[in-house]
Formats: C-alpha cells, structure tokens, sequence
C-alpha cells in the first residue's frame, strides 16, 4: 500500500533559523531519509524549494492564469513529500512520526489511489 | 412459541451480533457484506426457529447461516466480474472452524472501529453499528443528530478504513496501551452519553449506558489482564447500581447524599468491588481504578455522613496527578468540601476559577452555589443557582437546581426577617 507524507512546516520560522541549526535540521531530515530507504519504505521523495518560489496555474474558460505564490496562504506549507511503501495505516503513521517536520509542523499522510 | 423465539432471538442478537459481524469482517474484509450477512442470518433465525425450535448453540447456528450468505454473495459478486472479463480466483481468508470460541475477532473489531485515525464520533457509530448492532436510526436518535448525517459519518468511516488501509487487528505490544486507552475512552463515552440521560425523555439514549457495559463486559472478558479495562466495568457498574436512586418520581435528580441507599443495586456493587479487587492486584493503578475506587467509597458507606470523605480526597489527590484535568480538580475540592468544611472547598474553587479553564462549564456555579448555601451565604449562593440553572444540560437537573434555588429564596427570606 503506497502513501504520500507530506511535510508541512512553517517556512518563517526555518528561514529565521541561524545556519547551524539550519544544517542541524538538514542532517536531521537526511538520517531519517537514509533510514528509511535502508528500511526499504521509501519510493522516492524530495525537497520543495519555499512558496516564495511557487507559481499556481489556473485554467479558466479557455485562458491561462498564472499567479505567484502557493495555493492557499496558510502558516504552515508543504515543503517536501515521501512516497512510501506500508502495510498499512499503522506502519504509515509510525514512518510519518519520525519525519523532523512531525515535530514543529505536521505531516499528511494520504494513501495513493491504487486501482 | 413464537414470543419465545422472539425473546430468543433478541437475547441471541445482543450476545451473538459483535462476535458474528467481527468474524465475517475478518473473513471477508467487507464491511457492509458482513453487516449485510449478519442482519439476514438473524432474520432467518426468526422464521425457521418458529418452525423447526431454537437449535441447541443459536450463536454457532446463525455464525454458519451468516457465514455461508456472505460466502454466496462473494461469489456471485466474482462470477459476475469474471464474465466482464477479469479472470479472478475466488478466495476466502480463513479455514473454516476456527470461530468457535478460541479466537475472538471482536477485539480486533473494536480496536479498529477506536483507531485514532477515526474521528471520535464516527469511532462511537462504528463501534455501537458495528458490535452493538444499533440501527443507523437508534444511534442518530442516540446523539441528536439526524439520521442522514450518520450513516454519512459512518459511510465515510468505512470507507476510510478500506481506503487507507486502517488495519484489522489488534495492535502490536507498543501500540497497545495508547490503543487501548482510546477504546476505553470511546466506552466511557458511551455510558456517559447514556448517564446524562437517565430520566430524559429519551429511552434510547438512557440504553446507551447498557450498551456500554455490554461493551465493557466483553472488553473485560477478551483482555482480563488489563486493569484498566477492569477499572472501567468497575466504574460504570458502579454508577449503574444508583440509577434507580438517583431521580424521584417526579423525575428530580436527587443528589448522591439524599438517595434512598436501599435502592441500590447491591449485587450490582458487590461485582464492582469484585472487579475492582482483581485489577487492584495486578499493581497497576490508573485513571479508571482510582474514579472505581472513589465510586466504590460513596457506595459502601452505609449512610451518606458515614462516607469515608478523607479517602475520597485522597484518591481524588493521585487521580489529579494522572489526570490533570480541571473537572477532576473540581470535583477534588467538593470532597474536600465535604472532609475539611465549606470554606476549604471554596478556597480551591476560587483558585479554580482564577485559572479560567473551567469558564462556562455548567457544573462550577452549582458547585459554588451548594458551598455557598452551606456557608448561610445565601444571597450569593441565589445568584450562582441561577446561573447554574442557565447551564443544566438536562431538565432533571434543571429541576434540582430549581429546588435548591427556592429553599435558598426562602431561607434567605427568614434570615432577613430574623435580622
């Protein structure tokens, strides 16, 4: 059973951090990452760079609308995504309970539309 | 006959329907098929057991009947979805026999129905749905709502739980406790859904509280090691035994220290102590022990001045360090009210208060109002009975508050003419 973890952090307060506890959270997010690949859960998975650098596309009536800036304006934004592979809802929760994120934001964990 | 029949099938379905819904869930790994099974197993039982007599073990009888619907319904659902083309092979999870007693697939029911992925009132319909056997009507009626809006909630619990693959089984050794709490939460829920209720209008809501020590009777019986879960049948048994106390005949909700004591229900307590005796000697005290204890205190005293107020204090003082909750706080300073003196609980009462976490809740000015009242602060106590009577969630309780309201008018009244 696949599901995507998304990690959702409040971006302020990461780009007040200074560079030390900046990389500390980097290291952090790369051990939980090597874990679990070792552990074979992960599919794939990456790093999304700010809202600040997102762009949302709109289709209306035929005509393209393009504006700066993420989907919803909320504290907290995805700021990066795992696919994983679980037995189930548990074993989910638990691999979405050691992401850092889990700590100071939150993680959705949305199972895959399988067929 | 058939009055017999009907009365058999009703006991057969109360004791019968968990265990048989819990199986074919496990078997089938569908929902509804299994629910769907279960209901047509029983209302074949009404018919051939008029006919041919209540058969020797009805429970093995209407698992086997329900069994084999569910298993013809699979497989004419994969007889028809073959001839569409998909070569499928029909399988069935289990090998037959093996639901005869030593397995017991209603704790892996409940735990699922109380994952905390669920939210908690679609883990309460579940629960009564599913290893109950209420109807979707019973329950809405159970918790005012309307019955679209809960077979809505307990669709979409359904379909959660296949969706995201919640999974049907009693959770591993690390999950257990957290897991275990939550189901005995969604109980506890349950029975005080049905307590609030006692003398409403409302039948239905008052069974709540029978179904939850049905509940609470099985939890007990699949996990006997587990204090807590004995704790709980404990608790709830012990509140049970004074229902018949605890409002009068015109349907006044008579506090614990007017109850006429010889309508308790000793047998009823007697088993409580014995429960509470058994999860005491595993040495593991929690939450729903220390509230059993405290119950098991007002309801052996022989007469409501012979309570043992100073223990009741005590017990209150380890429960508020498990459970630092400001209603458990309140009630802490109403036995200490009733141990040291008025003015003692009132002093807690204000600190309480000065929290402001208890802002609104229906129970702090009638606390007030009764220590006030003791105090001869009369016209104060007035004013925090009305305020309390503004709050009652109930018309019993609104009643009492209405009484306590006039005595203290009228001795308010007699102190001013005195004076």
């Amino acid at each position: 059973m696949r599901y995507v973890l998304m990690s959702c952090t409040d971006e302020e307060a990461f780009a007040v951090l200074g560079p030390e506890a900046r990389s500390a959270l980097v290291a952090e997010n790369l051990g939980f990452a090597v874990e679990m690949v070792r552990r074979g859960v992960v599919l794939s998975g990456e790093r999304l760079r700010p809202t600040s650098d997102a762009t949302t596309v709109r289709v209306r009536d035929g005509e393209v609308l393009v504006a700066d800036g993420p989907f919803a304006e909320t504290k907290e934004q995805v700021g990066g995504y795992y696919v994983v592979e679980c037995a189930d809802l548990d074993e989910a929760i638990e691999v979405a309970s050691k992401i850092p994120a889990a700590r100071s934001g939150l993680v959705e964990v949305r199972p895959i539309w399988e067929r | 006959m058939t009055t017999a029949v009907d009365a058999a099938v009703v006991r057969v379905f109360r004791d019968e329907w968990g265990r048989i819904v819990a199986t074919l869930i496990r078997v089938t790994g569908d929902w509804d098929l299994a629910e769907e099974s279960a209901q047509e197993a029983f209302t074949r039982a009404l018919g051939r057991w008029r006919r041919d007599g209540i058969p020797s073990n009805p429970g093995a009888w209407l698992m086997t009947v329900a069994r084999n619907l569910a298993v013809d319904i699979m497989r004419r659902a994969k007889v028809g979805e073959a001839k569409q083309g998909e070569a499928t092979v029909f399988t069935i999870a289990d090998e037959a026999g093996d639901d005869s007693g030593i397995g017991d697939d209603r704790l892996q029911l409940i735990f699922t129905c109380c994952h905390p992925a669920l939210r908690l009132e679609a883990q309460v319909a579940l629960t009564l749905r599913t290893l109950a056997g209420l109807t979707t009507r019973e329950i809405a009626r159970a918790f005012l709502v309307s019955e679209q809006t809960m077979a809505k909630r307990v669709v979409r619990a359904k379909a959660k739980i296949r969706n995201a693959h919640i999974p049907y089984r009693v959770p591993p050794a690390h999950l257990l406790p957290e897991r275990t709490v939550a189901v005995l939460g969604v109980v506890y829920l349950l029975f005080n859904e049905g307590y609030a209720a006692t003398a409403g209008v409302d039948l239905v809501r008052e069974s709540l509280c029978d179904e939850a020590i049905r509940l609470g009777r099985a939890l007990a019986e699949l996990m006997p090691d587990e204090p807590e879960v004995l704790g709980l049948l404990a608790l709830m048994l012990l509140h049970h035994a004074r229902r018949e106390a605890r409002v009068d005949d015109a349907g006044v909700l008579v506090p614990l220290e007017e109850q006429d004591r010889t309508r308790w229900d000793r047998d009823v307590i007697g088993d409580a102590i014995g429960l509470l005796d058994a999860a005491g000697r595993r040495g593991e005290p929690g939450p729903y022990q220390m509230q059993a204890a405290i119950a098991a205190c007002h309801a052996t005293a022989a007469e409501a001045t012979l309570t043992d107020w100073g223990e009741i204090v005590r017990l209150y003082g380890r429960l508020c360090e498990v459970v630092p909750n400001p209603v458990v706080a309140l009630n802490g300073a109403v036995a200490v009210a009733m141990a040291v003196g008025p003015a003692a609980g009132l002093v807690l009462l204000d600190q309480l208060e000065a929290q402001g976490t208890l802002e609104g809740y229906r129970l702090l000015p009638a606390t007030r109002a009764d220590m006030l009242r003791r105090l001869d602060r009369l016209d104060e106590a007035a004013v925090a009975y009305q305020r309390a009577i503004e709050l009652a969630a109930t018309d019993a309780e609104r009643r009492y508050l209405a009484r306590r309201l006039t005595e203290t008018a009228r001795h308010a009244e007699i102190a001013g003419d005195l004076g």
